[in-house]
């Protein structure tokens, strides 16, 4: 078991002929991902990696059963490459760009909730269950198949916490990285929902990061709707207001909304406990499981 | 990237939204032309990306052409909260009767824009937000459909705007909003908006923050970026490409992604040190970047010691350990201790290629952060 995507996944890439888009198709594929067609406005009809490409997206689906997609796709396009996919009743887009305009995602997260698709991302690595299938840049060896979920809204950090959690023999349902930015698609309720709702996922490792109420809405429903443990890390907490900590939505406002010490208190108020250090959140887990 | 108020004021002013009469000056000389041409009173306001200027000593009334030259030389040269103010902007003095917040935000967690007014305007309107959160009148605008003018109208009266007014401060917001979506803002307030003497309706005031990863669209607003670095260090920063932000602690942190930087940050004060800087190489970090970003954390003379912590995805960690060697085998001591954890994408490779001679090398994050924190205490005692 696992959540949003298996070994039945199949993926379009947008941005297939870009040197990213190449580069992790092929990382893709090695991983097992069935990757089963790429779309580029006017190089339809090339290959790519052993991969078909198509000029939309709708003709890829239609020729491929393609059922999701990840965007590659440089900033200034991203926003309409979403927008495609969303259009093209796909069960799930990944957008891995990072740099997309603010007000272009907020365009998407109307039509978003508009349609039945799911978009995680942008500006994330993308989502992976172990063994099955990746969607992203992920390293896929440092991931073992196993049971616990982990949704991050960094991409690196994941990394650490994940070989954190392997090192203990501690293997993955699916890890989600859900984007730095101000406005997403999957937020950390629809992944933490998704995995509450999934047999094999034993425990969740939820990596926040400051900027935004992102992390205490999902404290009061880990509160309200989660039987699953869930163990927590917030980066951030040395992080002077005012200013942009590399990531577009970690910023902490001159006010003070979006502090580190906000979502730890709401966090440890709803029984999670908060690691402060990445191996901590491992050591947490354990004890959870 | 936040505007100044002189650069708002212009593209308020072209775009309809009445402003006071104002010239810009970097010397005496041209804040003393000014008001003669300007008139008194005159403010004499400076042009530096700090709020609450005006408590801190950064706005000065002048009411004849000796006060204006006292304002000048006070406020000309001064060192507001780590910036340096070398341009003042004279503007025409005005007498109100009352002042408004007119203000378009993104709501993050609506992910949508938000129109903002209040009566309460002219002073710390996030202070009002805390305080007395129904005095701001808010209303959600679709952004595929933009601010309609009924809602422009309607926030406008739910914040109690006298009627004899409103119509010119919905007019008012209608243009802040399509000036918000036409120049990319993440932010645009006038606050105060002063209802004058003769009731006039004014925009005394101008903040515009643009989204900076919109600026590849927004040449115009890109060039005005250069004005806007705090100092050396960020403009630096700037032309390396670098996510950086400067701290005021001694070990300096060079990492890949945001969140493991900050976690890096975090870890030096969880072990009793006090991080330099924020540096985000970004992914996929080739040999001459990494030494880019030696060379960065170098230049800050607070700087008592190093961590590198990389945990490859994109970036190999080959690349980083090469690129390593070459920037410190260009020194002939290393000016500080630095020490380096490679984990993830090609680490192994990585380790056996660092000179062990240049660095120190580290297995876990743990370890890493520990020993850099020790080294900025030996070096600093």
């Amino acid at each position: 078991m696992s959540v949003f995507v298996d070994d039945d996944t199949r993926v379009v890439v947008q941005g297939i002929t870009g040197g990213e888009g190449k580069f992790h198709t092929e990382q893709m594929l090695e991983y097992g991902t069935n990757v089963v067609a790429g779309a580029v406005p006017g190089k339809g009809g090339q290959e790519v990696a052993g991969v078909p490409v198509y000029d939309t997206v709708d003709q890829a689906v239609d020729a491929e059963n393609a059922n999701a997609s990840v965007v590659f796709v440089p900033p200034a396009f991203a926003g309409d490459a979403i927008f495609e996919a969303l259009d093209t009743d796909l069960d799930l887009v990944v957008a891995i760009t990072e740099g997309v305009p603010t007000q272009d995602m907020a365009k998407v997260n109307k039509r978003l909730s508009e349609v039945d698709t799911s978009l995680i991302g942008p500006n994330c690595p993308g989502i992976i269950t172990p063994g099955e299938a990746k969607l992203g840049i992920l390293p896929g060896n440092i991931f073992e198949a196993g049971n616990v979920g982990l949704v991050s809204r960094s991409g690196t950090l994941t990394y650490q916490v994940v070989s954190n959690l392997t090192d203990r023999g501690i293997g993955q349902t699916t890890a989600i990285g859900i984007g730095g930015d101000p406005i997403i698609g999957t937020s950390f309720i629809d992944a933490l929902e998704a995995f509450e709702a999934d047999a094999a996922t034993d425990a969740v490792a939820m990596c926040g990061e400051i900027g935004g109420e992102d992390e205490e809405q999902a404290a009061a429903y880990i509160d309200e709707h989660m039987d699953t443990p869930v163990a927590g890390f917030i980066a951030g907490r040395t992080a002077p207001p005012g200013k942009r900590m590399g990531h577009a939505g970690a910023i902490v406002s001159g006010s003070g909304t979006g502090t580190a010490e906000s979502k730890i208190s709401a966090l440890n108020d709803a029984g999670v406990p908060v690691g402060d250090t990445p191996s901590e959140v491992a050591e947490a887990i354990e004890e959870l499981l | 990237m936040r505007l100044h108020e002189f650069q708002a004021k212009e593209i308020f002013e072209e775009a309809g939204i009445p402003v006071p009469e104002s010239k810009l000056a970097d010397s005496v000389e041209g804040v003393v032309d000014a008001v003669d041409e300007i008139g008194f009173p005159a403010a004499v306001k400076a042009q530096v990306h700090v709020g609450g200027r005006g408590k801190a000593g950064g706005i000065k009334i002048a009411t004849s052409e000796d006060e204006a030259r006292e304002a000048a030389e006070d406020i000309l040269g001064m060192e507001l909260k780590g910036y340096t103010v070398d341009r003042v902007l004279v503007e025409q003095g005005v007498d109100f009767d009352d002042e408004y917040y007119v203000g378009v935000t993104m709501d993050r967690g609506a992910g949508e824009p938000v129109a903002m007014v209040s009566t309460k305007g002219g002073v710390d309107i996030e202070a009002v937000a805390e305080e007395d959160p129904d005095a701001i009148a808010q209303e959600h605008i679709d952004p595929a459909f933009g601010l309609q003018s009924y809602q422009a109208r309607k926030v406008v009266y739910d914040a109690g705007v006298p009627a004899e007014y409103a119509r010119e401060v919905s007019s008012i917001l209608s243009t802040l909003y399509e000036l918000y979506e036409a120049n990319d803002a993440s932010d645009i307030e006038i606050n105060p908006v002063m209802i004058t003497a003769d009731d006039d309706v004014i925009a005394a005031d101008a903040v515009m923050n643009i989204d900076e990863d919109a600026l590849f669209r927004q040449q115009d607003l890109a060039d005005m970026e250069e004005d806007s670095y705090q100092n050396d260090l960020e403009r630096k920063a700037g032309e390396y490409g670098f996510d950086y932000v400067r701290l005021s602690g001694n070990t300096g942190i060079i990492g890949n992604g945001a969140g493991l930087v900050m976690a890096t940050l975090d870890l030096v004060d969880h072990y009793g040190g006090t991080p330099a800087n924020f540096l985000d190489v970004g992914g996929g970090a080739k040999a001459d970047r990494i030494g880019n970003a030696l060379d960065m954390v170098f230049a800050d003379e607070n700087v008592e010691s190093v961590v590198f912590n990389i945990f490859g995805g994109i970036t190999r960690g080959d690349e980083v350990a090469k690129g390593i060697n070459e920037a410190l085998e260009d020194f002939d001591e290393i000016p500080k201790p630095v020490v380096v954890r490679l984990a993830g994408t090609n680490a192994e490779e990585g380790m056996e290629i660092l000179n062990t001679d240049l660095v120190q090398v580290e297995a876990t994050l743990e370890d890493a952060v520990q020993r850099a924190v020790t080294n900025a205490e030996e070096v600093a005692q």
